[in-house]
């Protein structure tokens, strides 16, 4: 059960949670995603209140199944981090273009400050990019309400939205007082090639009409958009969206303001009214990251105090930020009393896949997920990591470069569910365009999507909701790449087996996969129980379907 | 009145989130607005974590997130996180630690954060019945009794 009574008539709840009875309340028929901080609660949530939520291989899949089923006229939802949708970009860019038949829209959840990321990408630069509208929420009854706007707008313009969240605003807890159910929509099949199809004789004109829509959806959003002008002081006028509204209140309450909850595309006749009450005295835009609202603001000809970029666009803003953006403080943000970093757990398998990679003085192509923790002290056995599945294609490319005894060190560590996100097509890579020191890729199995919080994957053997699934084989796909070994090993209660595989496929000019299969810690209890309660329904299941074979004379 | 500002501290695994969320579900059960703030993910996995819980009757909160010398009361349940987090502290805040809990009579070291919490609850005039019920709606019934012991050895040691 989700951790809030979803028929409270108000409720403490995070912005994720309100998203996920959003979904609820919206009737939403389909949703997909793949696990990435800050989004993940939203699909489990969903799943747990009922709603028919699956993790998909990886954000283009999710993005692609989510798309398919709202061209069947349903309400679907894709979920993912914003570096999640770097990968699903391919299909939104063109999504764009066909439009939809029923609803979608599509959660990217940025992470300012990097809680838990690679960089601090901002998806509004997607957005416009891409073409595709998008809300921005600043608190959860925002986050409940702006699914709500999202979705009717994406039904009402056949278009996929964009609902861009942050961390703080999926893991703040606030107030939110739910609205009605929407009736449901009723999927079915439609043809319309011109409209789906999208070669360039039908795709030329498709990008003309998507313009022509943002034409139309800018009248809406200035005319209807969940925008907010505030006025009180004649003086200040500040212009702001998402979390950094709620800090502006407070390190400005004095100041007027004008809250966009509807970024692109831009009410720019709003922006440009509001802008027209404080000629002569301060207009100013506050946002976190990039200075995409100030760019775009002042390239309409509108002009505006921006923050520091040089110190303001790294980072959260908090409200002592903003009371420095407006008091034009730019010297260096206080250096904060350095707490503990994360670290491996105790006991944690991945300690003792990295202490045997350290002794064999590895060059390590190294992935995401907890193991990443590995590159820093006392560990500091991995030597690069950028993007879900690079640690493969990554490692081919240095052997193909370096010195014949250096390439032979160099051993890609990837992560089980890292693997089937990114890592398959790395596998295809190195049996194609094989090095000719070959090559070593252990897959670091701890049966689980670890990094994120334990969630179920391809290679698990589990849906999302933990029911039983077909279980992806590691090792056939490897073999059928071309790989000449392919290795099974538990390196906790086998370290010296571990060792012995790992300095022979080294030797070797051959292409070798170990799966390092120990599970997650964390995991491992609710691992045992999921598989108990699978075996116990399929024996259950056999028993009656045998009873009732008995009970028919047919056994 | 104005905004209530208490931020919970301590390492991943020793309680921060959840004692954060009973002070939460207590002040929304009595009315008040609430937010509440922290950062998961990477930092669960053993490393410092803070929570923030702000309240307010009759005023909105705004920024989830308690600013810098602003904090009525710093919680901390692992006397190492102390120095990182004091500069939260404002001038006369309430800074609460472990040194303030007779440890030796705790049934269960894992209550220390409720301990914590029956510790902070003299500083407010909710009753110990409120608190229990918030307790009880966050912890699973075979956590209850303990709790109680727990929560009434910082309330009244």
């Amino acid at each position: 059960m989700p951790a809030f009574d979803p028929n409270a008539k108000k409720m403490l709840i995070s912005g994720n949670e309100a998203i996920s009875l959003s979904m609820r309340h919206c009737n939403v028929q389909f949703a997909a995603g793949y696990p990435g901080t800050p989004s993940t609660e939203i699909l489990e949530d969903y799943s747990e209140l009922g709603g028919y939520a699956q993790w998909a291989p990886n954000e283009k899949v999710a993005a692609e199944v989510a798309l398919g089923a709202a061209f069947g006229h349903a309400r679907s939802v894709v979920t993912m981090k914003m570096v999640g949708l770097n990968v699903a970009s391919d299909v939104l860019y063109t999504a764009t273009y066909t439009g939809v038949d029923g609803g979608m829209v599509w959660i990217v959840a940025d992470d300012p400050g990097q809680g838990s990321s690679q960089n601090e990408q901002d998806t509004r630069n997607h957005a416009k990019a891409s073409v595709c509208p998008m809300f921005e929420p600043s608190n959860s009854q925002e986050a409940y309400d702006f699914f709500r706007i999202a979705m009717q707008t994406s039904e009402k313009f056949k278009i996929p939205v964009i609902l861009r969240m942050t961390t703080r605003v999926d893991h703040s807890k606030s107030i939110v007082v739910p609205k009605e159910e929407l009736p449901a929509m009723v999927p079915n099949f439609e043809r319309n090639i011109a409209q789906h199809v999208m070669v360039p004789g039908f795709s030329k004109p498709a990008g003309r009409k998507l313009r022509a829509k943002m034409d139309e959806m800018e009248a809406w959003n200035v005319a209807e958009g969940p925008n907010k002008v505030e006025m009180r002081s004649a003086d200040m006028g500040i212009i702001t969206s998402g979390i950094s509204y709620h800090h502006v209140r407070e390190a400005a309450p004095e100041a007027s303001i004008l809250k966009l909850g509807m970024t692109y595309p831009l009410p720019m006749q709003l922006i440009k009214d509001f802008a027209g009450k404080f000629e002569g005295k301060r207009l100013l835009v506050i946002e976190e990251n990039d200075p995409w609202l100030a760019e775009n603001i002042k390239a309409a000809g509108i002009q505006c105090e921006s923050k520091y970029d040089p110190i303001f666009r790294f980072g959260e803003l908090d409200v002592n930020r903003v009371r420095r953006i407006i008091a034009g403080d730019r010297n260096p943000d206080p250096v904060p009393v350095k707490g503990k970093p994360p670290m491996l757990c105790p006991g944690c398998p991945h300690r003792s896949s990295f202490a045997v990679l350290k002794e064999l003085d590895c060059i390590v192509s190294g992935d995401i997920g907890c193991y990443t923790l590995a590159a820093l002290p006392p560990i500091s056995a991995m030597d690069y990591m950028i993007d879900m599945g690079a640690a493969i294609g990554m490692g081919i490319g240095l052997r193909n470069v370096l010195p014949r005894e250096q390439a032979k060190k160099v051993v890609s560590v990837i992560g089980d569910s890292t693997f089937v996100h990114s890592g398959i097509t790395g596998l295809v890579e190195a049996g194609y365009n094989r090095p000719d020191t070959g090559h070593v890729v252990v897959i670091l199995d701890n049966s689980i999507t670890a990094m994120t919080g334990q969630q179920e994957h391809p290679g698990t053997g589990r849906h999302l909701d933990h029911s039983p699934a077909y279980k992806l084989d590691y090792g056939a796909i490897a073999k059928t790449a071309g790989f000449d070994n392919v290795y099974e090993v538990n390196q906790v209660k086998e370290p010296e087996e571990f060792k012995r595989l790992v300095k022979e496929a080294l030797e070797k000019d051959e292409l070798t996969l170990i799966v390092a299969k120990s599970p997650c810690i964390l995991a491992l209890k609710s691992i045992l129980a999921w598989d108990k309660a699978n075996k116990e329904k399929a024996e259950k299941a056999l028993a009656e379907s045998e009873a009732a074979a008995k009970k028919n004379g047919n056994f | 009145m104005s905004v209530v500002n208490v931020k919970f501290a301590g390492l991943g695994g020793t309680g921060v989130i959840k004692a954060s969320d009973v002070m939460a579900e207590l002040v929304f059960e009595q009315g008040y607005d609430v937010k509440k703030a922290e950062v998961h993910g990477m930092s669960q996995r053993g490393g410092s974590i803070a929570s923030d819980v702000r309240f307010a009757k009759g005023e909105e909160v705004q920024s989830p997130m308690i600013p810098t010398g602003e904090a009525d009361y710093l919680v901390v349940f692992d006397e190492t996180q102390v120095v990182v987090n004091e500069a939260f502290l404002k001038q006369g805040g309430v800074l609460l630690t472990p040194a303030d809990i007779d440890v030796s009579k705790l049934e269960n070291v894992k209550a220390l954060n409720v301990a914590m919490l029956g510790k902070l609850s003299k500083h407010f005039d909710f009753t110990v019945d409120q608190w229990t019920v918030a307790l009880n709606k966050l912890f699973a019934e075979k956590f209850h009794e303990g709790n109680k012991k727990a929560f009434m050895l910082g309330r009244e040691g």
